[in-house]
């Protein structure tokens, strides 16, 4: 069964009196643990694909199924109680809380979206910290790390929740080269050991050529889908 | 709960300036309210005081209409003897009833044997007189304190009276007053005090001796036209007024109407409308203090939220339900009020202990150094608390209705 089902996924919006079409006509599908780019120049529409898939926008047209719930028909808070359980987000920007440390930046999204208890929270943030190589600096607040450990700890937020995808939108954009092989790196081997869907968008074409499945985008139009797993191409 | 709290909490402190100004304000607001009840509050109750104390008591009793006509200070609506005892009985028996004191109330003409004027008088059992106004002596402004211990022959002469007819102590004077039946008589009395004027009804009267005042008025057996009654708790008024109108309200007259009328001080003293005056201006402070918190807490955290609007699209992101950002934001509402009005009532009740250590002293007529001692209790800090802490978490609604409404989206793209 697939993770990700889009079928005909349409996106207009209006830029004055203009009337954009973001995204035309999209479908395609995403299997469970499997680590996917989109790729494509600014305004191709990558982020607004992932907004669609990460349930954050409305689309114009078409369906969308994301763990098997049709996400379109989530209303505002079911669609956050859905985010909460079933995607993590990784974004360009970290956007880390900057009132919390790092442990409790990780720690957020089980306080908002889970009922676990306090023993139980902690062992899986501790485990996380460590996973991505964060524990030491567990007790210092984001304008107090780097931005790849900023990241490391988006990262760590993303997965904290055990969701079944997630979207990491241009998460590389900011950090410099090593720094961004280091983060795509770590995304891999969460995905190997979780078990978790990577999905992530960017235009940077070396960082392209750690993905599994690229699907290449122009004008709102996947114009290729390239597999290139053993034995899937 | 708890870790919104410990959010909202760090929130609070990432502009610490501005949550400084924004409590500072709300303090500075209780402080107002509570500072104002307190001193008012003392001035409204010694003032209270000093009328109940001095000549009213806090509950009066007369007959049906008198109080209607007292400037006549009609005999003929005097209390019969029957009347007497079955008053007498009822207060008696009323546990919030700590004196009472029977009056006879007349009219007559003060002569110093050169002059003749009019007085009204008050004929009293002295000793009945000061256990219901204790503050009668405190009036004298000529004679001795035991003056006030009215014996049989002795008049207290009200201040003006005593001026005006070039009266000392000593003197003798004649009262000559008309009876219920329109005869004549009249007594010679010996100025034994002079009395402080006081406004309102009866603060110009003069007393003597209820035993002169029956023998002037040729009154046999117990009579009497008012009761002045002194209440164990003055805050019992209107529980002990109620209880005694309803134990005599079975007395009824010839047209079916009770027999009796109990009024209160508030109904008899002027000085209530400066009371109520009081009570108002504390609404107005109330309603200004509301307004200061109100205003300042909704901007600051209007601000709050516009500058967070990407970490409120982030929050919503990663899974944070509407209702919780809601809650967050009026957890910051509601922890600047807590803050403030828990700083302001401290800084209020060591500033009202200052005032009781170093006392506030006016006058008030002829009454010098009257001692001003400003208290507040529990109650009056627990409304003012929960009306600021209500009022700033009522105006951190908007804003964070606002923000439980943002898209993610959008509110991830501000800057």
């Amino acid at each position: 069964m697939n993770l990700v089902k889009a079928r005909g996924i349409r996106k207009t919006y209006q830029a004055g009196e203009v009337e954009v079409q973001a995204l035309k006509d999209l479908s395609f599908e995403i299997e469970p643990a499997s680590f996917v780019s989109f790729v494509g120049p600014s305004g191709s529409g990558k982020t607004t694909l992932l907004n669609l898939v990460g349930c954050l926008d409305r689309p114009s047209g078409g369906s969308l199924s994301v763990a098997g719930t049709d996400v379109f028909s989530l209303g505002r808070a079911d669609g956050a109680t859905f985010r909460g359980r079933n995607i993590g987000f990784v974004f360009q920007d970290f956007n880390l809380i900057p009132v919390l440390s790092v442990f409790e930046n990780v720690e957020y999204p089980l306080l908002m979206a889970s009922s676990l208890g306090a023993k139980e929270r902690r062992d899986r943030v501790e485990s996380l910290l460590e996973m991505v190589g964060m524990t030491d600096q567990a007790k210092k607040y984001p304008n107090q790390v780097s931005g790849g450990q900023m990241q490391r700890v988006a990262i760590a937020r993303a997965l904290v929740a055990d969701p079944k995808l997630v979207l990491a939108d241009e998460p590389t954009a900011n950090l410099d080269h090593d720094t961004a092989y280091m983060v795509i790196d770590l995304m891999k081997s969460m995905k190997e050991m979780k078990k978790t869907t990577f999905i992530f968008s960017t235009h940077d074409p070396k960082i392209v050529g750690e993905a599994e499945i690229i699907y290449t985008l122009e004008d709102g139009t996947l114009v290729n889908r390239e597999d290139r797993r053993p034995n899937h191409g | 709960m708890g870790n919104l709290f410990k959010i909202a909490l760090r929130n609070l402190l990432r502009y610490k300036r501005r949550t400084l100004l924004t409590s500072s304000l709300i303090t500075i607001g209780v402080m107002a309210v509570l500072l104002f009840v307190a001193i008012s509050g003392a001035f409204k109750n010694m003032m209270i005081s000093q009328i109940t104390d001095s000549m009213i008591g806090h509950l009066q009793v007369h007959k049906r209409g008198y109080v209607a006509s007292i400037d006549n200070l009609p005999l003929h609506l005097n209390l019969a003897p029957k009347e007497v005892q079955i008053i007498e009985r009822e207060l008696d028996d009323m546990a919030g009833v700590e004196a009472y004191s029977p009056r006879i109330k007349f009219g007559g003409m003060f002569s110093n044997f050169e002059e003749t004027t009019n007085v009204r008088l008050n004929g009293v059992d002295p000793a009945r007189e000061l256990a219901s106004a204790p503050l009668l002596a405190k009036r004298l402004l000529q004679g001795k304190e035991s003056a006030v211990m009215i014996k049989s022959g002795e008049i207290l002469v009200p201040e003006l009276l005593a001026r005006g007819m070039k009266v000392k102590l000593g003197d003798t004077v004649v009262i000559v007053a008309t009876n219920r039946d329109g005869s004549v008589n009249a007594k010679t009395f010996t100025v034994s005090g002079v009395l402080e004027g006081l406004s309102g009804p009866g603060g110009r009267d003069g007393y003597v001796h209820i035993d002169d005042a029956k023998e002037i008025l040729r009154i046999d057996g117990i009579e009497a036209n008012e009761y002045a009654i002194r209440l164990k708790d003055p805050g019992a008024l209107h529980e002990v007024q109620a209880h005694l109108t309803e134990s005599l309200a079975a007395n009824l007259n010839k047209q079916n109407m009770p027999k009796f009328e109990i009024h209160s001080w508030e109904k008899l003293s002027p000085f209530y409308n400066i009371a109520r005056m009081i009570d108002l201006m504390t609404l107005f402070i109330r309603i200004m203090l509301i307004s200061i918190v109100l205003v300042s807490v909704m901007n600051v955290m209007i601000m709050a939220v516009f500058e967070r609007i990407k970490e409120i699209g982030t929050i919503a992101a990663i899974g944070t339900r509407p209702g919780k950002i809601l809650s967050l934001f009026l957890i910051e509402g509601l922890s600047l009020g807590i803050l403030g009005s828990l700083i302001g009532s401290i800084l209020s009740l060591a500033a009202i202990l200052i005032l009781q250590a170093n006392p506030l002293t006016f006058d008030f007529g002829r009454q010098k150094g009257l001692v001003l001692s400003p208290t507040v209790d529990l109650n009056e800090i627990l409304i003012v608390s929960l009306l600021v802490i209500a009022i700033s978490t009522l105006a951190s609604l908007q804003p964070a209705f606002k923000a439980s409404r943002m898209e993610p989206v959008t509110a991830m793209r501000q800057v």
